[in-house]
């Protein structure tokens, strides 16, 4: 009892310590709260797919009821804004080379006549598609507005596809997006955090001084990990806030679940960015091979494009990437309301992850060769 | 030409923001003439205001008022034209160290332009004196210290100048690497009639120097010939010789803490040389010496140096007495090795750093571990702390084997390191609070022993640690490495960088641990500090050379005609160089 009681003295200790070393820093203690709180913001209203604003312009050489009625129909989703009536196909590929329509819509003379005729009338959608996910979503928008008009002009088509989409009913990519943050922002800063504890000490020589004192490898690695899994933690906690109250993006999920994803998605980051600071010789190189890290972690993690759709190669990579089991639990939890049976498999990668580097960096504390 | 000074200053004051945010004079109110074709010294404790004088001389700094010419030429106005003629070695020089020495040589002889025509002459000129011309496909990186600031002071003078302005260019550099160093600095003043203007803390340095100028605190506190400053001394300085069986550092220690009657007192050659105010009278001093006997001896600079520095600190009682030992619990026999250290050996690759070296420590004893740059004396050091695993060996400290019982036996260490190596945006308490922890106290036995430590070393518990003043810093570094009043306190070159009086004071602290039990390990490159020491090692290319009291190592160069332990040490290692030589030779 004694023996445990000293034990765990020594680790608060340190921890204390580092707690301490954290908060002191002026700038640090702006670090640990405006930026997730800025990201979160800045990723909630600025990295959106959806269609809210499309410019389009239009050649109708038609002129007739039918022409009108589309357009009307058009003009009515508040989505598709007029920007120009043209009058020669002539002006049709400069307003695109500008930028000035997403879309043009060319209806052609004979449209009035066929669609009273009831024959097939060929309308032309020519897209911008510099911007290819942004012009398909448009294309997919007017193709469902043709349709709606079809019907009402009673030509109905043998099969109709009727679509719910589960989870995110309006496929707001918000949705999508926000909950991924809860991992991914705080990502970015606890393997910052971590990489650089180490490394400081290094660099300023303080980490000789911990060494010679009775602190065994596995009390000096509690001591560092305890700090940033708490801190990496809080981030999360902040981005999770924002989601729930400022974008009202209902959670379906148990928190204490998501905390569990989280904390174990946390120490396996902490892991990660605990063995660069044990190998860094500086801050300055501890920085450059977190920044080497992030972007593959983030480009390989499913945030913004689905893991699925990468090579085989790729996929079998992101075993290694505990951002995109951390992405996929959050989200499963938030959104589906996953419960533990269901993302049991998503913790074998992350513990995995965290099994290897944490002990690996307590090892390299003091073996790494001067 | 001789008649003109190189350079004139005139009531000259600089003032800088201190890292607690109050103003200070860097230079406050010099006035002084530099004369040409001669070696000048500027001479003074660190923070005196040595570099920013030179810094302003080379134009890198603005003076605050007052005027400053060098070589004729208003410097603050016309920077450019300065230091198109002068050449300035600051104290950290910018080598390359991918480059190889041939290629930095180059490179500094393209900044500054010099013609091609001109260029193999004088490389081979500096290449010579430096004797780096085996050399110059290394890279620079990869040369010994020494080797680097001869290096340094090649690329320095790459074109011939008409000034050349050194800054602490023996600043850690070992005996053998200072003493080239300063003959390639003579000889140029003696062939080339060069004007050389060189700051330096060491006192056998400024001897050398035609004109020395002391500083202390941005202030001049004397200008003159070494043979006038000298004189200031004259009358009081004394040598004193202990009693049979007790150690010179301790009728040191009764010395200085009596800065009543003795102004400076330090361990030489086995005695003491002290220097006594003039004004107190024989009777009072025999009642100091007691048993001791004493006689007068020639005054050096050194006298001089310190005489000043008391008279502008002492004043204010820079150094009190640091009391009496502070208790320390021993327990054990006295006479117990407490470091064994027996075929110890060090490889990194291919190189060996330690070879096969054996030694022991008894407790209560104060050890010194010497050796030029790069000799292995910092890797035995830190196998000795545990910071570095032995290649193989047996090692045993505080009598725990350090191979199976690493952690316990840093329980009974204490460590303090050559840079100041705790946590600076912490308070002194704060830090003192972490470390005490690390070594398990806590609760009331902690409370206690940090209000013990903050009253021993006078510290400030709210101070902000990183903007302690050096002297302070390393006080706190020593309260933090015998909190948990260990029965080692291992201390690696604890007084580069602390002035003269903090020195003094810091050993005095040393002998009061020693004689409380506690075991000292210690590295060091001033040589005079040996001789506080109960034993030295000197180490060279990782072998042990000379093992013994500091009498019994100058006794091993007698021969050579050592008389102090500087010249000792030159001795020792050349001697091991030559026989490695020879070895190396008859394979």
């Amino acid at each position: 009892m004694r023996r445990c009681l000293d034990y765990l003295a020594k680790v608060w200790a340190l921890v204390h310590k580092e707690m301490l070393t954290l908060v002191k820093d002026p700038a640090n203690r702006t670090l640990l709260i405006v930026p997730a709180l800025m990201q979160a913001l800045l990723y909630g209203y600025g990295a959106t797919y959806d269609l809210t604003n499309v410019p389009y312009a239009v050649l109708d050489q038609s002129r007739g009821a039918a022409s009108t009625e589309l357009l009307a129909r058009l003009d009515g989703t508040g989505v598709f804004h007029r920007v120009a009536t043209l009058t020669s196909s002539g002006q049709l590929a400069g307003v695109i080379d500008r930028s000035e329509a997403l879309v043009v819509i060319s209806i052609p003379s004979d449209f009035e006549e066929r669609v009273a005729a009831g024959q097939q009338a060929p309308l032309q959608v020519i897209l911008d598609g510099r911007n290819s996910s942004t012009a398909g979503s448009a294309a997919s928008y007017v193709s469902s507005i043709v349709a709606s008009y079809n019907q009402s002009l009673g030509n109905v088509s043998s099969i109709a596809v009727v679509s719910r989409s589960w989870f995110n009913p309006n496929l707001e990519s918000r949705w999508n997006m926000m909950p991924g943050l809860i991992a991914s922002l705080s990502l970015i800063q606890t393997l910052m955090l971590a990489a650089l504890s180490v490394a400081r000490e290094r660099e300023q020589g303080t980490f000789d001084q911990l060494l010679v004192t009775p602190f065994t490898p596995l009390q000096i690695l509690i001591g560092k990990a305890v700090p940033s899994i708490l801190v990496g933690l809080l981030q999360s906690t902040i981005i999770f806030l924002i989601i729930l109250f400022w974008f009202k993006i209902p959670m379906n999920g148990s928190v204490w679940l998501l905390y569990l994803a989280l904390f174990t998605f946390t120490t396996a980051s902490v892991g990660i960015g605990l063995s660069i600071s044990a190998v860094a010789l500086n801050m300055q190189q501890a920085m450059l091979y977190t920044f080497m890290l992030i972007m593959p972690f983030m480009l390989l993690s499913g945030l913004l494009t689905p893991v699925r759709n990468m090579p085989e190669a790729l996929q079998m990579l992101t075993y290694a990437n505990p951002l995109r089991f951390g992405i996929d639990t959050v989200r499963r939890i938030y959104l589906e309301g996953a419960g533990l049976g269901d993302i049991a498999f998503n913790f074998i990668p992350l513990l995995a992850v965290a099994i290897i580097t944490l002990p690996l960096a307590a090892w390299l504390f003091r073996n790494r060769l001067a | 030409m001789n008649e003109t000074p190189t350079v004139v200053v005139q009531n000259l004051c600089k003032a800088f923001v201190g890292p607690d945010g109050k103003r200070f004079a860097a230079i406050d109110h010099v006035s002084m003439a530099v004369r040409a074709g001669e070696l000048t010294a500027l001479v003074g404790p660190d923070g005196a205001g040595k570099t920013t004088l030179i810094r302003m001389m080379a134009g890198l700094l603005k003076p605050d008022s007052g005027s400053l010419q060098v070589l004729g030429i208003d410097v603050a106005a016309h920077p450019q034209s300065v230091q198109d003629r002068i050449s300035y070695m600051p104290q950290r020089f910018g080598l390359y160290e991918d480059l190889s020495v041939q290629e930095n040589l180059d490179l500094y002889a393209d900044l500054h332009g010099v013609p091609q025509e001109q260029r193999h002459e004088r490389f081979t000129r500096m290449l010579d004196m430096t004797d780096l011309a085996r050399f110059t496909e290394r890279p620079a990186g990869k040369l010994s210290g020494g080797m680097k600031q001869k290096l340094g002071l090649a690329c320095t003078l790459v074109r011939s100048p008409d000034l050349l302005i050194l800054d602490e260019p023996s600043v850690g550099v070992d005996p053998l690497s200072r003493r080239d160093l300063w003959k390639i600095v003579q000889q140029l003043v003696d062939e080339e009639q060069l004007s050389v203007i060189v700051s330096t803390a060491y006192m056998d340095e400024a001897e050398r120097c035609g004109r020395v100028v002391v500083f202390n605190h941005g202030r001049l506190l004397a200008d003159g010939s070494p043979g006038t400053l000298r004189q200031r001394a004259r009358g009081m300085t004394y040598t004193a010789s202990p009693p049979q069986g007790t150690p010179a550092r301790e009728l040191q220690a009764r010395l200085i803490d009596r800065p009543d009657l003795i102004i400076d007192a330090v361990p030489r050659g086995g005695n003491v040389r002290f220097i006594r105010r003039a004004e107190e009278d024989e009777p009072r001093l025999k009642d100091v010496l007691r048993d001791a006997p004493y006689e007068p001896r020639p005054e050096e600079l050194e006298d001089a140096f310190m005489m000043l520095l008391r008279q502008q600190e002492g004043e204010k009682g820079a150094t009190k007495p640091s009391g009496e030992a502070p208790s320390i619990a021993v327990n054990g026999r006295q006479d117990q090795p407490v470091i064994v250290v027996r075929d110890l050996v060090r490889k990194f690759g291919d190189f060996t750093a330690v070879a096969s070296t054996s030694f022991e420590v008894i407790r209560g004893e104060i050890f010194g571990l010497l050796g030029p740059n790069g000799a292995g004396k910092t890797t035995t050091f830190r196998m000795l702390c545990g910071l570095l695993p032995a290649t193989s060996g047996y090692l045993e400290v505080a009598g725990r084997n350090l191979r199976t019982a690493r952690a316990e036996a840093r329980g009974r260490i204490g460590y303090v390191s050559q840079k100041f190596a705790l946590y600076g945006n912490l308070s002194v308490r704060e830090n003192l609070e972490f470390f005490g922890g690390a070594y398990g106290l806590r609760g009331q036995t902690l409370k206690e022993r940090i209000a013990a430590s903050l009253e021993q070393f006078d510290l400030d518990p709210s101070a902000q640690s990183g903007i302690l003043p050096p002297g302070y810093k390393q006080r706190l570094a020593m309260a933090t490495g015998l909190l948990h009043q260990p029965d080692i306190l291992f201390l690696d070159e604890p007084t580069s960088g602390i002035d003269p009086l903090a020195r003094r004071a810091f050993w005095r602290t040393i002998t009061a641990l020693a004689k409380g039990g506690v075991t000292i390990v210690i590295t060091t490159h001033f040589m005079e500090e040996a001789e506080y020491c109960d034993r030295i090692a000197i180490q060279d290319a990782g072998k042990m050379l000379a093992l013994g009291t500091p009498q019994q190592v100058r006794e091993q160069t007698a021969a050579s005609g050592a008389q102090d332990m500087n010249s000792a040490f030159i001795a020792i290692v050349e001697q091991g160089r030559a026989q490695r030589e020879i070895a190396a030779n008859s394979i």
